[in-house]
């Protein structure tokens, strides 16, 4: 395990000349079918081979923690959603768990049932839509994208009959979730979380095995553990570099502690091992959920005692932060005693796993830039703010 | 996770020369912070990078705070005779702080499973030249978020391997996220007034 990046090795004539050759400037993007979104690659290439690559990005950017500090703790949740917008639930709990950091909220303990379950389905749903995303990359164009996204249907149902919103959901509240679900809801969502294993068995036939999928991704994009830890990695592409740090088990935040389920780790940290670890987290968030719905307390969603409107927490200063699907998604908060914060920061998972995007994709082809960048899972809404 | 009193003293022992300060967090979360001397960040971040009973590896959160030039005001009790009798007055005093930016640092440890550790740095004050050392030869998940600061609040990092702006684009001259940032008219047309 070292730090050193991927050296270009110069080739030589002949006469031990170095060969300068055809070296290739090229941008790709920003509108381009495989950057997910706004995103640019300034590439350099040599033949085929990249050289040098750097992210260029800010076409979404908003300046959201400025708006952030120009609004109540309040108006802020429904920008949450905005950030990243496959996970609107993990954003809102993120920020909620943040302030209640640093106001010393409660959370009564149905709502940190509803919590876990709603994170766990947006874990489920996330994960769908990213391996579907990468066989799309990948060129199997259409089918285990729709497969995904037919399953995915069926959570963002039940996303809709909870919040409203299929994606922009603004359902949590410091010190607890905006309402309790409606009639009939929880047997909706056993129903889901029943027949998804056998979707899942359909779907890892369909690809796991597959040999385009394994030749186009194992050992293509490794990121050694070391690398991955000291450039800040978080969540499935951390693991996949076999690092066990998962901050549901770490933190125990929320009620986490109570279930039981397994952190998969993969050992290459290669494209496949990104695509399998995810796959399989997909299982022991299944486990969860079943549990969650299975013991599900009665009692109140939100904390009476909490004042959503006017709401001014003392002077102080937290960081919160959960294990979003993407990696660690944290709010630091610093309030002077007003209604809105002074400071505002997010600290978004995707920006930072982008840091080593160049040093998976020195010495591979542009073709697999494309399957690299689809496995660090980026949303451009979160990457610009 | 060793209490920050301890971590200092650790700190002081290994790196002989280095200031450090211990900020207080006032709130619920009382999360406190270490406040570290410029000279000697680097030196103190490959200390707790390196140190066995922390390994501190993970670098989450970088971000930077603007706190702007303010006046504080002091109240003290004083006594004071009067007409021979002796009283307590209260005595209002008003002091300039300047302003300065301030670099914020989460360090956690993936090794060990603690944290977090929260590092300050402070410019000496708000000018286009405030700047501090970069952390991200010890810590390479600040190369970006080190950007996003220096792009947003205008912190020059020194020894920082790629300082250009992130977010904003090339030709762009102000740093948003200062406090006293007001956007020019090309940046954010001014409406025209509707006849």
């Amino acid at each position: 395990m070292s730090l050193q990046p991927f050296q270009v090795i110069p080739r030589l004539g002949s006469e031990g000349e170095p060969l300068d050759g055809e070296q290739l400037e090229i941008s790709m993007g920003p509108q381009h079918p495989s950057t997910h979104g706004v995103f640019r690659m300034d590439l350099v290439l040599d033949g085929e081979r990249v050289i040098r690559l750097k992210p260029v990005f800010g076409y979404l950017h908003r300046n959201h923690e400025k708006i952030g500090e120009n609004m109540t703790y309040l108006g802020s949740m429904p920008y949450t959603d905005r950030l990243d917008y496959f996970c609107s639930l993990t954003n809102n709990w993120a920020y909620a768990l943040a302030v209640e950091k640093l106001a010393g909220i409660q959370v009564p303990e149905r709502a940190e049932y509803l919590r876990v379950i709603t994170a766990e389905l947006t874990r489920l749903q996330n994960h769908l839509s990213l391996a579907g995303f990468l066989l799309q990359d990948m060129g199997a164009s259409g089918t285990p994208l729709m497969y995904a996204f037919r399953q995915r249907e069926k959570i963002l149902d039940l996303f809709e009959s909870l919040t409203g919103a299929r994606m922009m959901c603004n359902y949590m509240r410091f010190g607890g979730c905006r309402c309790d679900v409606p009639d009939g809801w929880l047997d909706q969502a056993r129903l889901v979380v029943e027949e998804f294993p056998r979707f899942l068995d359909e779907f890892q036939a369909l690809l796991d095995e597959n040999e385009i999928l394994m030749s186009r991704t194992q050992g293509v994009g490794v990121l050694s553990s070391a690398l991955a830890v000291n450039a800040g990695v978080t969540g499935p592409m951390l693991r996949a570099s076999g690092v066990n740090y998962d901050l549901r088990k770490v933190d125990h935040y929320g009620i986490y502690d109570r279930f039981s389920f397994q952190v998969p780790l993969g050992d290459h940290g290669d494209v496949y091992d990104r695509y399998m670890v995810r796959v399989l987290e997909m299982r022991e968030s299944l486990k969860i959920l079943e549990s969650a719905l299975r013991t599900l307390p009665p009692g109140p969603v939100l904390d009476p005692k909490t004042k959503l409107r006017g709401f001014r927490p003392k002077p102080g200063e937290a960081y919160g932060r959960i294990e979003a699907p993407k990696g660690e998604l944290g709010f630091y908060l610093i309030s002077d005693g007003s209604p809105n914060p002074y400071r505002y920061r997010v600290r978004p998972p995707s920006f930072i796993n982008l840091t080593i995007l160049e040093d998976l994709c020195l010495g591979h082809q542009v073709a697999d830039v494309v399957v690299i960048l689809g496995s660090v899972d980026i949303v451009l809404g979160e990457v610009d703010r | 996770m060793e209490s920050l009193e301890q971590i200092k003293l650790w700190i002081e022992g290994a790196v002989p020369d280095a200031r450090i300060e211990i900020v207080a967090n006032p709130g619920p979360a009382a999360q406190h912070s270490l406040l570290v001397g410029l000279d000697q960040a680097v030196p103190v971040a490959r200390f707790l990078l390196e140190d066995s009973r922390l390994r501190l590896d993970y670098a989450s959160n970088v971000t930077g705070v603007d706190w702007p030039e303010t006046m504080l005001k002091e109240k003290r009790k004083v006594k004071q005779t009067i007409d021979g009798v002796e009283r307590e007055i209260e005595e209002t005093s008003e002091h300039v702080r300047p302003g300065y930016l301030e670099v914020v640092y989460h360090l956690y440890s993936m090794a060990l499973k603690q944290g977090p550790v929260i590092l300050r740095l402070r410019t000496r004050d708000r000018t286009a030249s405030a700047r501090v050392p970069s952390l991200t030869p010890v810590w390479r998940g600040a190369e970006f978020q080190e950007r996003e600061v220096f792009d947003l609040f205008g912190v020059l990092f020194d020894g920082h391997p790629d300082l250009r702006r992130i977010l904003m684009w090339d030709g762009f001259r102000d740093f948003p996220m200062r406090k006293d940032y007001t956007p020019t008219p090309e940046v954010e047309p001014v409406p025209a007034p509707i006849p």
